[in-house]
C-alpha cells in the first residue's frame, strides 16, 4: 500500500518543522548577538533556515520519490552550510566531515533512484506501491539513509557536528534534519517493501544497539554538548524500533507502533531543541562547556537548568511527557506482538538514559569551591526554550489530538 | 468521567502550583515564601478535610480525560485515596513548619522548598489517582522531585546516596512501567475499584497475571523498602531531617506501600489475589522484612540509621496487614499506614532536634538529654512507645488488629512474627529511652554535649519543637479516640467494609 501523503502526518510534521525552525530563528538572533558571533555570518542564518524549512516541508508533503530525494539533498546541503557558519576550525572540520558522510549516503541513494527511474515511468509513491524491488536495492538505499540519520554504527559524524555548530543550528539539526532521512526511510519501506520482515528486524537490532551504545557514550562525555549529541544517537535508535513492530505484525501492533513513533518524533524534536537551547545558555553563562563548570550554576541560572530538566524528562520518557506516552505505546505494541527483546531494550535504554542525564545534574548539586564568574544570559533565550520544553510535556498529556492527526499505520 | 472536579483540581493545584511560585520568588524573599508555602499547606488541608467530609456523606469527586485511545488520566477521591491524601496534607503542614526552622540561614532554601512542595504534590496525585496510568505518572514525579532533596547538601556522601537512590528507584520504576503496560495489553484499562475485570479473564490468563503481579510488586517494593530492595533507604539518611521525616512518613516509602495496597485491593481485588495464591507470598516477604529490619536496627549506633531500619520493618506491617485475607487484616494494614506516618514523623523530628540543638547524632551521646530537652524527649518517648505497641498509643491498635487478622486468616504463625518484632522494637527503643531519662548527662556533670547551640528561648527553636509535639499528640489522640468517626481506625474500618462487601 502506498505511503499516504499530504495527510495528517505530513501536516503535523510541517507544523513541527515550522515551530522548531521559527523558535530557532528567534533564539538564534538573540543568542548570536550575545555570544559575539560576527554579524556578517549571523545574517546568513535566517535565509538558510528559510531554505531548510522549504526543503523539509516539501519532503514531508511530497508523494513522489524524485521530489523526496531532491528535497532530502537540499536539506542536507542547507544543513552543511548552516554548520559551516561559525567559521571556526572545528566547525570547518565537522562540516567537511558531515558533507563527506551525507554525500556518501547520496552516492548510495542516487544510483538506486536512477535505476528505478530507468525501469518505471512513474515514480510517484502511488505507482511505486505496485513495484517490487530487490533486497540489494533496498539495502543500498537504506544504508544511505541510515548515514544521513546518524543511525548506529554510521553515527560518527554527528557528535563533532553538534559540538562545533551554533546552538541554534544544532537544535534544527537534531530535531528535524535527522528525522527527514528517517521519514524517507519509512516512506520507502512501507511503499516498496511491506514484506521485508527480516530486514525490519535487522533495523530493530541496529536501533537497539544505537540505544545502548549512544547512551553509554553519552554517559562518558565530559562536555555538556557532547552528552546531548550522543543522546540524539540513542534517540534515533528508538525510532528504528518502529520497523520490526510495523512489518509482519498484526494491525493493532502496527497502529500502536506507528503512532508511538511519530509521537516520539514530535516530542523528541521539541525536547531536544529545548535542551540544546538550555545548553547554549548554560555554556554561554559559564564561559566553558565542561560538566564540571556546572557546579553551583543552579543557584544563578535556575531557569536554564529547569528547561534542561524538563527536556530531559521527556527524553528519558518519564511522565508526564510526550516521550513517556510514546514509550508507553511502544511497550504496549512490543508486548502484544510478544517481541520481548524490545521491551528489554526500552527498559535498559531508560536506565542508561537516567544514568547520563542525572550525571549532568549531579555536577549541578556540587557546592563550588570558589565562586566562578557567571554571565546571566537574557531571559528571552530561556523563555523560548521553556515553551518548547512545555510543548514536549503537553504532547504527552494531550496526546489524543496528535495521535488522531498521525492516524493509523499505512 | 468528571463529577465535581472543582474541589479535586483545586486541591491538586494548591500543592502543585506552589512549586513554580517558590521557584520564581527570589532567594532572599523569606517572608513571602514562608507565607505562601504555609498558606497553601493550610488551604490544602482545608480542601482535603472538605473532601473527607464529602466522601463520608457519599459524594463523588472525579476528573478525567483521555490521553490516547485506551489510556486515560483519572483523578478520583475514594475513601482509601482520601485517607492517604489526608495524611499527606497534614504532614506537609508540619514538615514545612519544621523545615523552615531547620534550614534557617542555610543556602539554597528556594530550591529545597520548591522541590519539597513538588514532592508533596506528587504524593497527593498518588493518593487521588484513579487508575494505574495516573498513579505511575505521579509515582515517577515523586522519584524525580525527591532526588534534589536527597542530595541537597551537595557533599560527596550526599551525592553518592543520591546515586544509590536513583539506581534503585528508577529501576523499580521501569519494572513497574513494564508491569502496568503488560496489564493494559492483557486486560485494557482497569480503573481502581473495577476488581471484576481481571477476575473475569479466565484461568488461561492466571500465569500471566501472577507474573505481572510479581513484576509490579518488585517495582513498588523498591520504594516500600521490602527486603532485599531496601538498600537505598538507610543511605538516604544523609538528607536533611525534614526530608527524612517526609520520606519515611508519607512520601517515598509510603507511596510504595500505598501502591501495593492499590494493586492488591483495587486492581486485582483481595479475593482474586487470594485465589491466585499471591497473598501468602506477600505475607512471607513482609514478615521477613519486619524481622530483618528490626534486627538491623538493633545493630545501628547512629540515631537516624536506627530509625531508618525501623521504618523498613514498620512499613512492612502495612503489607502484612493487607496480605491477611479478612477484614481485620485490612483494617490493621490501612490504619497502620496512617499510624506509622504519625509516629515516624515525630521520631525524625526529634532526631533532627537533637542534632540541631546539641549536635547529637549517635545513640551513646543521648545520656541525660531528657532534662535538657524535655519536650522533644517526651515526643520521642511517645513515638517510641507507639512503635513498640504500648496501649493506648496508636501502634498498639495496629498490632492488635494485625494479630486478630492473622487468626481470622488462619495464619497463626504471623502472631509469632508480631511478638518477635515487638520484642525487637523494645530492644532497640527502650535503651534509648533509658539513656534519655535515667542516665546522668552533661547537666549532671558527666561529659559534654557534642556541639551545643542555643536556638531559642525554649529548649530549642519553636519551629522545631512544636511540630514534634503536635505530631506526637496526634499519635496519642488517634489511639485514645480510635472509636470516634474520622479517626484513622474507623476510617480504615469503613474501607475494609467496602472491600469485603460482595
Amino acid at each position: 500500500m502506498p505511503f499516504p501523503h499530504a495527510d495528517g502526518l505530513a501536516l503535523l510534521l510541517i507544523a513541527l518543522t515550522t515551530l522548531v525552525i521559527g523558535a530557532s530563528a528567534l533564539h538564534g538572533m538573540r543568542y548570536l548577538r550575545e555570544s559575539g558571533a560576527p554579524r556578517r555570518r549571523s545574517l546568513l542564518l535566517w535565509p538558510l533556515l528559510a531554505m531548510l524549512w522549504l526543503a523539509l516541508s516539501t519532503l514531508f508533503a511530497s508523494a513522489h520519490l524524485v521530489i523526496q530525494y531532491l528535497a532530502l539533498e537540499v536539506t542536507a546541503l542547507c544543513a552543511v552550510a548552516l554548520m559551516l557558519l561559525p567559521g571556526s576550525q572545528a566547525s570547518k572540520e565537522a562540516g567537511r566531515r558531515y558533507l563527506l558522510c551525507t554525500l556518501s549516503g547520496s552516492l548510495l541513494i542516487l544510483p538506486a533512484v536512477v535505476w528505478l527511474a530507468s525501469r518505471h515511468d512513474d515514480l510517484s509513491m502511488a505507482a511505486l506501491a505496485q513495484v517490487e524491488v530487490a533486497p540489494l536495492w533496498l539495502a543500498a538505499v537504506t544504508a544511505g539513509l541510515l548515514i544521513k540519520m546518524a543511525a548506529f554504527p554510521l553515527h560518527g559524524w554527528l557528535p563533532p557536528a553538534h559540538a562545533a555548530a551554533w546552538v541554534s543550528v544544532s537544535t534544527v539539526h537534531a530535531a528535524l534534519v535527522i528525522k527527514a532521512a528517517f521519514f524517507m526511510a519509512v516512506s520507502l519501506w512501507t511503499t516498496l517493501a511491506p514484506e521485508a520482515v527480516g530486514g525490519a528486524q535487522l533495523l530493530g537490532w541496529l536501533g537497539a544497539a544505537a540505544i545502548i551504545w549512544g547512551s553509554l557514550l553519552a554517559w562518558r562525555q565530559s562536555e555538556l554538548k557532547s552528552v546531548v549529541a550522543y543522546s540524539t544517537v540513542a534517540q534515533v535508535g528508538y525510532l528504528l524500533l518502529l520497523f520490526p513492530l510495523l512489518f509482519g505484525t498484526t494491525g493493532e501492533v502496527a497502529a500502536l507502533a506507528w503512532q508511538s513513533t511519530w509521537l516520539l518524533v514530535v516530542s523528541h524534536a521539541l525536547a531536544k531543541a529545548a535542551m540544546f537551547m538550555a545548553t547554549g545558555s548554560l555554556v554561554l553563562a559559564m564561559g566553558r562547556g565542561d560538566l564540571q563548570g556546572l557546579s553551583g550554576v543552579g543557584q544563578r541560572l535556575p531557569l536554564s537548568l529547569l528547561v534542561f530538566g524538563l527536556a530531559a524528562v521527556s527524553l528519558l520518557g518519564l511522565p508526564p511527557s510526550g516521550g513517556f506516552t510514546a514509550k508507553w505505546m511502544l511497550l504496549h505494541a512490543a508486548i502484544i506482538a510478544e517481541q520481548w527483546q524490545w521491551v528489554l531494550v526500552v527498559g535498559l535504554g531508560t536506565l542508561l538514559g537516567a544514568a547520563y542525564i542525572f550525571r549532568v545534574f549531579r555536577y549541578c548539586f556540587i557546592v563550588p569551591e570558589n565562586e566562578q564568574e557567571i554571565r546571566v544570559p537574557p531571559v528571552t533565550l530561556d523563555v523560548i526554550a521553556l515553551l518548547l520544553a512545555l510543548g514536549a510535556m503537553g504532547v504527552g498529556l494531550a496526546a489524543a489530538p496528535v495521535v488522531a492527526l498521525i492516524g493509523g499505520a499505512p | 468521567m468528571s463529577d465535581n472536579p472543582g474541589l479535586l483540581l483545586a486541591t491538586l493545584a494548591a500543592s502543585l502550583l506552589v512549586a513554580p511560585v517558590i521557584f520564581l520568588l527570589p532567594e532572599r524573599a523569606w517572608l513571602a515564601r514562608t507565607a505562601f508555602n504555609l498558606g497553601a499547606a493550610l488551604l490544602k488541608l482545608g480542601l482535603v478535610a472538605l473532601m473527607v467530609w464529602g466522601v463520608a456523606r457519599g459524594e463523588n469527586y472525579a476528573f478525567g480525560f483521555t490521553v490516547v485511545e485506551g489510556v486515560s488520566f483519572q483523578l478520583r477521591a475514594d475513601p482509601l485515596g482520601i485517607m492517604f491524601a489526608g495524611l499527606s496534607s497534614l504532614l506537609w503542614l508540619f514538615t514545612t513548619l519544621y523545615a523552615i526552622g531547620y534550614l534557617e540561614g542555610s543556602d539554597n532554601r528556594k530550591r529545597f522548598f520548591g522541590f519539597f512542595s513538588l514532592c508533596v504534590a506528587s504524593t497527593l496525585g498518588i493518593a487521588l489517582a484513579g487508575n494505574l496510568f495516573t498513579f505511575l505518572l505521579f509515582y515517577e514525579l515523586l522519584t524525580l522531585s525527591t532526588y534534589p532533596l536527597v542530595v541537597h547538601r551537595g557533599t560527596p556522601k550526599a551525592l553518592a546516596s543520591g546515586a544509590t537512590y536513583l539506581r534503585y528507584t528508577v529501576s523499580g520504576g521501569v519494572l513497574l512501567l513494564i508491569g502496568v503496560v503488560a496489564l493494559h495489553a492483557l486486560a485494557g484499562e482497569v480503573n481502581f475499584g473495577q476488581r471484576e475485570v481481571l477476575a473475569d479473564l479466565g484461568p488461561d490468563y492466571h500465569p500471566w497475571l501472577i507474573g505481572i503481579f510479581v513484576l509490579m510488586m518488585v517495582g513498588l517494593g523498591v520504594k516500600a523498602a521490602l527486603v532485599p530492595l531496601h538498600g537505598w533507604l538507610p543511605q538516604a539518611m544523609v538528607a536533611p531531617a525534614p526530608v527524612s521525616a517526609l520520606l519515611h512518613a508519607v512520601a517515598v516509602v509510603k507511596a510504595g506501600a500505598f501502591g501495593i495496597v492499590r494493586v492488591v485491593y483495587d486492581v486485582y481485588g483481595i479475593a482474586f489475589s487470594f485465589e491466585l495464591g499471591l497473598l501468602t507470598g506477600l505475607a512471607i516477604i513482609a514478615s521477613f522484612t519486619i524481622l530483618y529490619g528490626s534486627l538491623r536496627a538493633l545493630a545501628q549506633v547512629d540515631i537516624k540509621r536506627r530509625l531508618a531500619f525501623s521504618t523498613v520493618s514498620q512499613v512492612s506491617y502495612i503489607m502484612l496487614g493487607i496480605s491477611l485475607f479478612g477484614p481485620m487484616g485490612t483494617v490493621a494494614g490501612l490504619a497502620h499506614l496512617l499510624h506509622q506516618g504519625l509516629m515516624k514523623v515525630t521520631l525524625f523530628f526529634c532526631a533532627g532536634n537533637y542534632a540541631e540543638e546539641l549536635g547529637i547524632h549517635r545513640i551513646d551521646e543521648l545520656d541525660g538529654v531528657g532534662r535538657r530537652m524535655p519536650g522533644t524527649s517526651l515526643a520521642f518517648t511517645l513515638g517510641a512507645l507507639g512503635m513498640i505497641g504500648i496501649p493506648p498509643l496508636v501502634g498498639f491498635l495496629s498490632k492488635w488488629y494485625l494479630g486478630m487478622g492473622a487468626i481470622q486468616a488462619g495464619m497463626p504463625w504471623v502472631i509469632a512474627v508480631l511478638v518477635a518484632s515487638s520484642l525487637l522494637n523494645a530492644a532497640y527503643f527502650l535503651p534509648i529511652l533509658y539513656r534519655l531519662w535515667f542516665k546522668p548527662g552533661p547537666l549532671e556533670g558527666v561529659g559534654e554535649w557534642p556541639h551545643e547551640q542555643r536556638l531559642g528561648r525554649l529548649e530549642t527553636s519553636g519551629w522545631l519543637l512544636w511540630p514534634a509535639l503536635a505530631t506526637a499528640a496526634f499519635s496519642l489522640l488517634a489511639g485514645i479516640f480510635a472509636g470516634l468517626p474520622f479517626s484513622p481506625l474507623s476510617w480504615a474500618s469503613l474501607i475494609a467494609l467496602q472491600e469485603y462487601l460482595p
